[in-house]
């Protein structure tokens, strides 16, 4: 007779009602666990998108993300020339916004040239950049559809494919446009003074200028050793897709990722205290009827059990609540909650842990519990 | 009766609070109730009726004096001398509360049933006596009734029927029949004085309830917590 379960038969609805909030607060603990995984998802989103195994940038910097980097457009042939490089294709790289009907939209806006490394590697509907100018490839999180048009730098746009979670370090979405457009944009888009200068200056030099090259390598070539090459021209700088992801989670989300993490675990630390403390509750809620199992002589075994058994259905079903509620509405958020089965999975193990450590108090307690305390009337 | 007691009491005393609050519940109470005997406990209300009843079930402990069952000593120079009270209270005491005491998660039968499993018996056969005890006391019919459901009397029956479920050779009983009518309460009686003659328990029952005085093989008066050999 397991009367761990009997208790609570006997008094459903209050026990529901407090694993719905004890859900509740798992279901935003949970939530933050997959906001701190969704930032460090959301940084690597898009070098895992466009597969580069190696990024050229300016001599001096980590660009072109945790720093500015700005490279001729021709060192991408130098690029691919390099022995063991297969493909390399430059790409710019800017924040703007974009006017759309009734709305401006930021977006983080990233040029490439069709065909060479730079694009996304998977279109969720439409099609990819084609041969004319002034398309785009947005990603859904713009909130644009198909063929709708978009004006950026004075120009008009029409959206040609959309994307799935490509989004910026900040959480802008991503868009992608042509090389060529994108560094009539960096023109336009600067500053009078700097935009005369270059007018005046060294002709075309001045407008093909790339953020950075990206390349792919043959099968079996080594990335550092490639990079070693390229680190030998004394403009340019090379890293790793491994030292790119590095820099990015590291250095670029490193405070968001600082703070959303502190706050995970105070929020653990109070749902562990607000989960003991409702274990407690639930136990002296039952003082009657633990000392009247004494008076019986039911070992202490049994009352820890009732107490312990308790406290995990109730960590258990408040975490199927909260887990539930929270892939219910995880749409719904403006950023990437990303959660797996491990971040579940361990979550669930923390819940465990909790429960366990919360309910030590109230065994202790309930074991103390007098006998003599249910003879009154 | 020859044989040796199943219950005995030497100079037991109980004080509650102190100095100016002091209470001497007990006060020097010497008893012994051999297996088969029924004995009755009267007297005024805060006279220690139930404090003597705890007492023996190992629920209160006494300050001075020896409580023995049956050939142990439990209680005896300021501490009990036997480790698992609540084993000894399972296995050997049933105790019919004042108050019932049952569990309010747990119908009728399950509360009957739990005190057997406790003591190690099978779920199921224990649900099966349990069934049949409520059906000799009379509450067959609210063998699946939850205890809020019971009349005072339906309930004291179910408290009657856990205390006898492990057939333990020591039986305790404050006021049982407090909430039943005279032929009920007669009946409970009798079922008491047969669980003493046929299985040889000692039964102490605490009782205001002269109705019931000429079922006892023997009365003691309590006064004051002492033994009121006038009475
Ligand atoms: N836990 C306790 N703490 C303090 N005093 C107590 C306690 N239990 C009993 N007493 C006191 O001890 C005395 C004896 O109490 P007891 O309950 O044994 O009386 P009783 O004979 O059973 O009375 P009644 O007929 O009203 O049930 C009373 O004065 C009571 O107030
Ligand atoms: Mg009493």
């Amino acid at each position: 007779m397991n009367l761990a379960l009997r208790d609570i038969r006997h008094r459903l609805g209050r026990f529901l009602i407090t694993c719905l909030g004890v859900g509740l607060l798992l279901g935003v603990a949970l939530a933050m666990v997959g906001i701190y995984q969704g930032v460090v998802a959301e940084a690597l989103a898009l070098t895992r998108s466009l597969a580069a195994e190696l990024w050229v940038v300016e001599a001096g910097t980590r660009g072109p993300f945790a720093e500015a980097s700005r490279v001729p457009g021709d060192v991408r042939e130098i690029v691919a020339r390099v022995p063991g490089v297969a493909a390399a294709g430059s790409i710019t790289l800017r924040t703007a916004e974009m006017a759309a009907p009734g709305r401006i939209i930021r977006a983080q806006v990233m040029g490439y040239e069709p065909g060479r490394p730079g694009g996304p590697s998977s279109i969720s509907s439409g099609r990819g950049l084609g041969g004319s100018r002034l398309e785009m490839v947005a990603d859904r999180r713009a909130g644009l559809a198909l063929g709708d048009t978009v004006t950026l730098g004075g120009d008009r746009y029409r959206i040609v494919g959309l994307t799935r979670d490509l989004v910026a370090s900040g959480g802008d979405p991503l868009v992608f446009i042509h090389l060529r457009d994108s560094q009539d944009l960096q023109f336009k888009l600067a500053p009078p003074a700097a935009r005369r200068a270059a007018a005046a200056g060294a002709g075309g030099s001045g407008t093909d200028t790339v953020n950075a090259v990206i390349a792919r390598l043959h099968p079996g070539a080594e990335a550092d050793a490639v990079a070693d090459t390229i680190r030998r021209w004394k403009h340019l700088a090379a890293l790793t897709d491994a030292e790119q992801a590095e820099l990015l989670t590291r250095s670029v989300v490193n405070r968001a990722r600082a703070q959303l993490g502190l706050f995970t675990v105070v929020l653990l630390f109070v749902t562990a205290v607000i989960i003991a403390l409702i274990i407690y509750t639930m136990t002296m809620d039952k003082l009657r009827e633990i000392a009247t199992l004494k008076l019986i002589g039911a070992p202490d075994r049994t009352i820890a059990g009732l107490v312990l058994q308790q406290a995990l259905l109730l960590g258990l079903a408040g975490f199927a609540m909260g887990a539930a509620l929270l892939f219910a509405v995880r749409d719904k958020f403006p950023r990437t909650v990303a959660l797996g089965p491990a971040e579940v999975a361990a979550m669930l193990g923390i819940v465990v842990a909790i429960c366990i450590l919360g309910s030590i108090v109230s065994i202790r307690a309930a074991l103390r519990i007098d006998a003599q305390a249910a003879l009154g009337g | 009766m020859a044989e040796a007691p199943l219950v005995r009491l030497d100079s037991v005393a109980k004080q509650f609070g102190t100095g100016e609050a002091a209470v001497r519940a007990l006060d020097g109470v010497s008893l012994a109730v051999a297996g088969g005997e029924v004995v009755g406990i009267r007297g005024p209300s805060g006279s220690g009726k139930s404090t003597l009843l705890n007492v023996v079930a190992c629920i209160i402990a006494p300050d001075a004096g020896l409580l023995a069952l049956g050939d142990s000593v439990v209680w005896q120079g300021g501490r009990y001398q036997v480790a698992d009270l609540r084993s000894l209270r399972r296995n050997r005491i049933g105790f019919i509360f004042q108050f019932h005491n049952l569990l309010p998660f747990l119908d009728a039968t399950d509360n009957v049933a739990l005190a057997m499993t406790l003591a190690g018996a099978e779920l199921d056969a224990a649900r099966v006596r349990a069934r049949g005890l409520l059906h000799f006391l009379g509450v067959g019919r609210r063998a699946a009734a939850m205890p809020a459901r019971l009349s005072g009397g339906e309930a004291q029956r179910v408290a009657i029927a856990r205390a006898l479920a492990n057939d333990p050779p020591i039986i305790l009983a404050d006021e049982p029949t407090a909430a039943l009518d005279s032929e009920r309460a007669r009946t409970v009686m009798d079922l008491l004085r047969r669980v003493a003659r046929e299985r040889g328990a000692a039964v102490l029952v605490v009782t205001h309830d002269e109705k019931i005085f000429d079922r006892f093989d023997r009365m003691v008066a309590l006064r004051d917590g002492r033994i009121d050999e006038a009475a």
